[in-house]
């Protein structure tokens, strides 16, 4: 970004976000909101150490606004988006419908775990050759949804996929660019293990 | 009207390079990686979080207002109300009619009524929570043909606009007639990023706001009012946006934001739930239309009469804009030769309606598709044979008494459209997760129908009746690392997810022959860009990026003269090279850049159009653009539940600058004329939202999207940079229409409201059944 | 400590006793969305997800044993085959996303009209079974589930399994949604046949305010069978759709309308019957 005032905001790119004060304490007297908690949480291979966070954050909160991960996004909170979809304990859930204080203990892939060292998958790749990417907001949430599918069906077809992905919305593309994608990504694997 | 002049380059080549490739998004591949910065995404450290109080009633008086128990409460810095506000108390599209902070009377089911800045999410829910309002309920007005007569439930009136056409002789008779009476409900744009912006009180007393918007600086004009300031002291940057369609248009958390800085000399970052977004940006205008169609007993269309109301809620917002449009276009793309329309625009204490990809011309051609559809039935004539009898061509007149001067290839999308190949016919061991119920595996394949329909819409492109929307753009060329030369294109261009920031790459590129391009983050330092609506950004940003450029050149080639002792004009400048004409000398762009960087800044203006008179005549447009959908249904009557299996479509695109981002963006349209046309719909009761929420605001999952085929009509358009169309409203205008007609022929009924419901198809076929 | 992660029942019953007022959490698609909207605050939470004894499911002679939770996926994936009609509604909640997370147990501690498993559990004479630290009783469906979002749970009771008959023949479970995918059924129903016990089960959701028996209708049908099909005739099967949907009681709601939810039952009723017949 342009502009002075932007030097002193956050870069998403850096995941090491040191000074993100509790701003749950009060300066005097008792806290605000009670039900606090610490704990630690595992993301992308990582430990991260969550400070006195309200008990209600949501793990899709968490990640974005104290862990400095905010590549899994927050279009409805409620589960009927998949925009925040990640990978818990190897499992593809809607991270907005997850208490974090309860993933103590769980292993947490976001999309930033994809691909740390900044390459990008056959899955991203294939998103940005289709034009499966407009605004982009539901596309971290499709990727790890594209991903898991993948892993788990690499020989899904369209039906299969339109159905694993059901719970992924996107308003920009009408998801034609997006089976494209999917089906980009199968044949290339297709290729590479014969 | 003549086509203004055009850049040299334009008629000198033949096909830029790099233009009409399907390019790659430059911000693609950050966007895949969760690294593009959203609005939402922003943070700053020392930063507070803003939440609005929204009135629970559509229509009440404030008796009394206590923001002292939230002030109590630790960790609250700021409340603000409308008693707080020391600038314009009102803001606004057209009219400055909406208050900032509901000004002792809420208008309509979520209107702001007050603003806190706290610590935490949470603690600022605890406060909006506990500020006491003593609200006064009030019987809303929400017909809006009553509202019409009622009393005003705003000073300014309840009749946002009456647009009346009359063309030739709006009485005339044809021998054939039909009529009928449509309702269109209330979409919303239901964009996924929510509403969202930092703002970050300045130094100077000002503010810099980082927002998802489409306009920067109509938004800035507002805020700065609002605040009192000079406009200078109002900058804005626009953060990453996530998707728009219109909802951005209209001012969400801006004012309120920059208000909370200022207040609390702190950042304030304001986050909408989805719940919270849809009370806080407008939907698309519902509205009751009446036609009627009179034709020859060949089937030539002799008159069309109408008369709609749009319910525009309880602000103004762009519904002058929006009726105007509706009614200029009400008979769809077919030329005849009388018109009798009448257009309402009318205030309810409903949710304010505005600006929705579309934009009046939705509502018209969802009503007159049926109309023709009725009209082929009566004249026992095939649909597409009547619309292709009809259809509008170059230099036809509309019915505001505008000649068409630019392209019109209505019959070749029609013919086009209709040849595209049909999906295959239903097998009997198609899966049930493929047949209308999807995944409640309600259908086997004998109880689903097929059905096809067919539908024809147009609107304008760029802004109408006088408004100079212009477009800015600085393009500035230097030397860069390495001594490779790299431009650099700064514009305000809301970049909502179109593609445009791509566009700008490829234009400088092919009038610079510079591999290097960057587009800079869209700020108000350089001048409007205008809207990111009206399928306007291509043509305008794109003409203003391509015009500053061809300044640019202009220096370059002055510069390599100079060095060759040649005139200018014995120069070109060609893939990277600044040659002479008969190729015997050149200069490199390193060369020529020596001596320093070259910036220009250029607005590009369309041609200028004219309001409509009181009869509704007036060359109010500038281009126009055109497509024809086909819909193929397979309907389960019983249940009446739809699956929509493939939409075709043919579209007017001018030119395609990128392929695959033409695609992508007629794949999406489609997809939201699919929604309205069955399952997206805001349920408002006496005034009350139903449904703030995706659990029942139903937009199409990929189990819903139907394989779409698409083909384009590429007839450059005169006087739109590189003769290209804006793609982003005609997919979504007629294939509403087109779905319908395809249920009405799978199902024999005659679905007169969108979107379609399970109920409509299933009780109707109940009673035809007799199993009642 | 605010949140307990309890491997056992007897650490879950400690941390309830230790928390007053703790909230019970399993996969969170109901409680963690009610909490991101302001409409829950807890003081505490006892997260279920990892008790040892809530996992899996096991046969036991003639019932199936199901823990409380078992995810929808599991269910979806594992019990196809054992149970048809529960693995088949299993597939229809939410998203993928809320199928992985989300569970039996909270479908039943939530009891919203339009939860899925809720009639086909109603339609199997399902049993609740309820565990606490002063020990566990059992509870059918229809005494389980009391009302709209209400059960019979007592304070720091925990849902432990549901105890479903092992039947033997075809089962469906078809629900209309205005949508193709991720949608709060209108209107659904459970059809299990028992070949053995020679009986049809018809389980409704989404139209009264617990899931609903059409009793009138399973009694008429089980006369109307030839059970060496089994077959029944036409006019027969088209009759049970009428007495199963006159066997709702339906509301008008921002989704739907009562006249066609009641027209919706007629008609999956009727063709989940037809599919069930040979």
């Amino acid at each position: 970004m342009s502009g002075d005032a932007s030097d002193a905001l956050h870069d998403p790119a850096t995941t090491d976000i040191r000074g993100r004060r509790d701003q749950l304490r009060a300066e005097e007297g008792p806290p605000v909101v009670e039900a606090l908690e610490t704990y630690r949480l595992t993301v992308n291979g990582r430990e991260r150490e969550v400070e006195g966070a309200w008990i209600g954050e949501s793990l899709l909160y968490v990640l974005r606004e104290r862990l400095g991960l905010p590549g899994s996004k927050n279009a409805c909170e409620q589960g009927e988006c998949g925009s925040c979809s990640l990978m818990l304990d190897g499992v593809l859930v809607a991270s907005c419908c997850v208490l974090a204080a309860d993933a103590v203990g769980g292993d947490v892939r976001t999309v930033e775990g994809l691909s740390p060292e900044g390459e990008l998958t056959d899955v991203q790749r294939a998103f940005v050759e289709q034009g499966a990417v407009q605004c982009g907001f539901c596309i971290p949430g499709m990727i790890v949804a594209m991903h898991d599918l993948l892993d788990r069906q690499p020989d899904a077809d369209e039906l299969a996929l339109r159905e694993a992905i059901s719970g992924n919305l996107c308003r920009c593309t009408g998801y034609g660019r997006i089976f494209a994608a999917f089906h980009a990504v199968k044949e290339e694997r297709a290729r590479a293990s014969t | 009207m003549p086509a203004p002049s055009l850049p040299s380059t334009f008629t000198r080549k033949r096909r830029a390079p790099g233009l009409g490739e399907s390019v790659l998004r430059p911000d693609a591949p950050a966007k895949t990686k969760g690294q593009f910065a959203f609005s939402s995404d922003l943070w700053m450290d020392g930063m507070v979080w803003g939440a609005t109080l929204r009135s629970p009633y559509p229509y009440a008086r404030i008796r009394s207002l206590d923001t002292a128990p939230a002030l109590a409460i630790s960790g609250v810095h700021a409340v603000i109300t409308n008693d707080d506000l020391w600038g314009s108390r009102t803001y606004g599209l057209e009219h400055h009619d909406q208050p900032v902070f509901a000004d002792q009377v809420v208008r309509f089911h979520g209107e702001p009524v007050a603003a806190v800045a706290a610590d935490h999410p949470e603690i600022a829910r605890r406060a909006i929570a506990a500020i006491a309002v003593d609200f006064e309920v009030l019987d809303p007005v929400v017909d809006p043909e009553a509202a019409m007569t009622a009393a005003p439930i705003h000073p300014a009136g309840n009749l946002f606009r009456h647009l009346r056409v009359r063309f030739g002789d709006p009485e005339f008779q044809g021998e054939v007639v039909v009529e009928g009476d449509y309702e269109v409900g209330m979409q919303d744009q239901a964009f996924l990023g929510p509403e969202s912006g930092l703002a970050v009180p300045s130094e100077d007393g000002g503010v810099e706001l980082y927002v998802a918007t489409q306009w920067l600086h109509v938004d800035r004009d507002q805020i700065a009012a609002c605040l009192n300031l000079p406009r200078e002291k109002v900058r804005l940057t626009l953060a990453g946006t996530g998707g728009a369609f219109g909802g951005r248009e209209d001012l969400s958390v801006q004012i309120h934001a920059c208000l909370l800085a200022l207040v609390t000399r702190k950042p304030v970052k304001m986050v909408y739930s989805r719940e919270e977004s849809f009370f806080g940006h407008v939907h698309r205008h519902p509205a009751r239309l009446w036609y009627r169609h009179h034709a020859t007993r060949e089937g030539k269309l002799v008159n069309v009469e109408c008369r709609m109301v749009f319910d525009g809620g309880a602000y103004t917002s762009s519904s002058t804009a929006v009726i105007s449009n509706a009614s200029a276009f009400a008979p769809g793309p077919y030329f005849v030769h009388n018109a009798k329309v009448d257009g309402y625009a009318v205030r309810t204490n409903n949710p304010p309606c505005g600006a929705m990809r579309g934009f009046g011309a939705v509502q018209t051609s969802f009503a007159a598709e049926a109309q023709m559809d009725r009209l082929a039935a009566a004249l026992g004539m095939d649909p597409v044979e009547l619309r292709l009898r009809n259809a509008l061509k170059q230099h036809d007149k509309l019915i505001t008494g505008q000649v068409i001067i630019g392209t019109a290839p209505v019959a070749e999308c029609i013919l086009a459209c209709r040849d595209l190949p049909m999906p295959e016919p239903p097998m009997a061991d198609v899966p049930v997760m493929a047949l209308p119920g999807g995944a409640g595996l309600t259908a086997l394949h004998g109880d689903v129908r097929r059905g096809v329909g067919f539908a024809v819409g147009f609107k304008n492109l760029a802004f109408s009746e006088g408004f100079d929307d212009y477009a800015t753009a600085r393009v500035r060329l230097e030397l860069g690392p390495g001594d490779e030369p790299v431009a650099t294109v700064h514009t305000a261009t809301a970049e909502v997810g179109q593609g445009f920031v791509t566009i700008a790459q490829q234009i400088a590129r092919a009038e610079l022959g510079v591999h290097e391009v960057v587009v800079q983050q869209a700020d108000t330092r350089v001048g409007s860009a205008g809207s990111t609506s009206a399928s306007r950004q291509t043509m305008m940003s794109g003409g203003a990026v391509q015009m500053a450029c061809s300044a640019v050149r202009e220096v370059l080639l002055e510069r390599a003269a100079l060095d060759l002792h040649l005139a200018p004009a014995d120069m070109v400048l060609e893939e990277g090279e600044l040659v002479t004409k008969d190729g015997e000398a050149s200069v490199s762009l390193a060369d020529a850049l020596k001596a320093g960087p070259i910036e220009a800044t250029r607005e590009f203006h369309h041609a200028p159009t004219e309001p409509l008179d009181d009869n509704g005549q007036g060359n109010a447009h500038w281009s126009l653009a055109f497509a024809a959908h086909r819909a193929v249904v397979d309907v389960d009557p019983e249940l009446g539940l739809v699956r929509v299996v493939q939409v075709a479509t043919a579209q007017d695109i001018g030119k395609a600058l990128n392929p695959l981002a033409v695609t992508g963006q007629i794949e999406g349209g489609i997809a939201q004329g699919v929604g309205l046309a069955v399952m997206e719909e805001i349920i408002v009761d006496q005034g009350k939202v139903k449904n703030p929420s995706f659990t029942d605001y139903l937009l199409p999952t990929a189990l819903d999207m139907p394989a779409v085929a698409q083909t384009w009509i590429e007839q450059p358009e005169r006087g739109a940079p590189y003769g290209a169309k804006g793609v982003g409203e005609p997919p979504t205008i007629s294939s509403t229409g087109a779905v319908v007609a395809a249920i009405r022929q799978a199902t024999g009924l005659p679905l007169t409201r969108v979107p379609v419901r399970p109920d409509d198809i299933a009780l109707a076929q109940q009673a035809a059944t007799g199993q009642a | 400590m605010k949140i307990a992660h309890p491997r056992t029942l007897d650490e879950a019953f400690e941390a309830l006793q230790r928390m007053p007022g703790a909230q019970l959490l399993a996969g969170g698609t109901d409680f963690v969305v009610e909490v991101n909207f302001g409409h829950r605050r807890p003081p505490a939470v006892v997260g279920l997800r990892r008790v040892a004894e809530l996992q899996g499911w096991r046969r036991d002679d003639g019932e199936l044993v199901l823990g409380a939770a078992l995810t929808f996926t599991e269910i979806e994936t594992q019990l196809a085959g054992e149970l048809p009609a529960l693995a088949a509604a299993a597939r229809t909640v939410g998203s993928p996303q809320m199928r992985n997370a989300g569970t039996l147990g909270g479908n039943l501690g939530t009891a919203s009209p339009a939860g899925d498993s809720l009639p086909v559990l109603a339609a199997m004479d399902a049993r609740v079974v309820l565990a606490s630290q002063a020990g566990e009783r059992t509870l059918p469906m229809t005494e389980f589930v009391t009302g709209v979002k209400k059960t019979a749970i007592q304070p720091r009771e925990v849902i432990r399994e549901v105890r479903v008959p092992r039947l033997r023949g075809p089962q469906q479970f078809l629900k209309v949604g205005t949508r193709n995918a991720m949608v709060i059924s209108i209107a659904c129903a459970a059809l299990v046949v028992d070949l053995d016990g020679r009986s049809v089960r018809c389980g409704l959701g989404s139209v009264a305010p617990t899931p609903v028996r059409a009793a009138e209708a399973e009694a008429f049908i089980a006369g109307e069978i030839d059970w060496d099909g089994p077959h029944a005739a036409a006019g027969a099967v088209a009759r049970f759709g009428e007495l199963a949907a006159a066997a709702a009681s339906p509301i008008t709601d921002h989704r739907s309308t009562a006249e066609y939810r009641r027209r919706a039952v007629q008609v999956i009723c009727t063709r989940a019957l037809t599919r069930s017949l040979a």
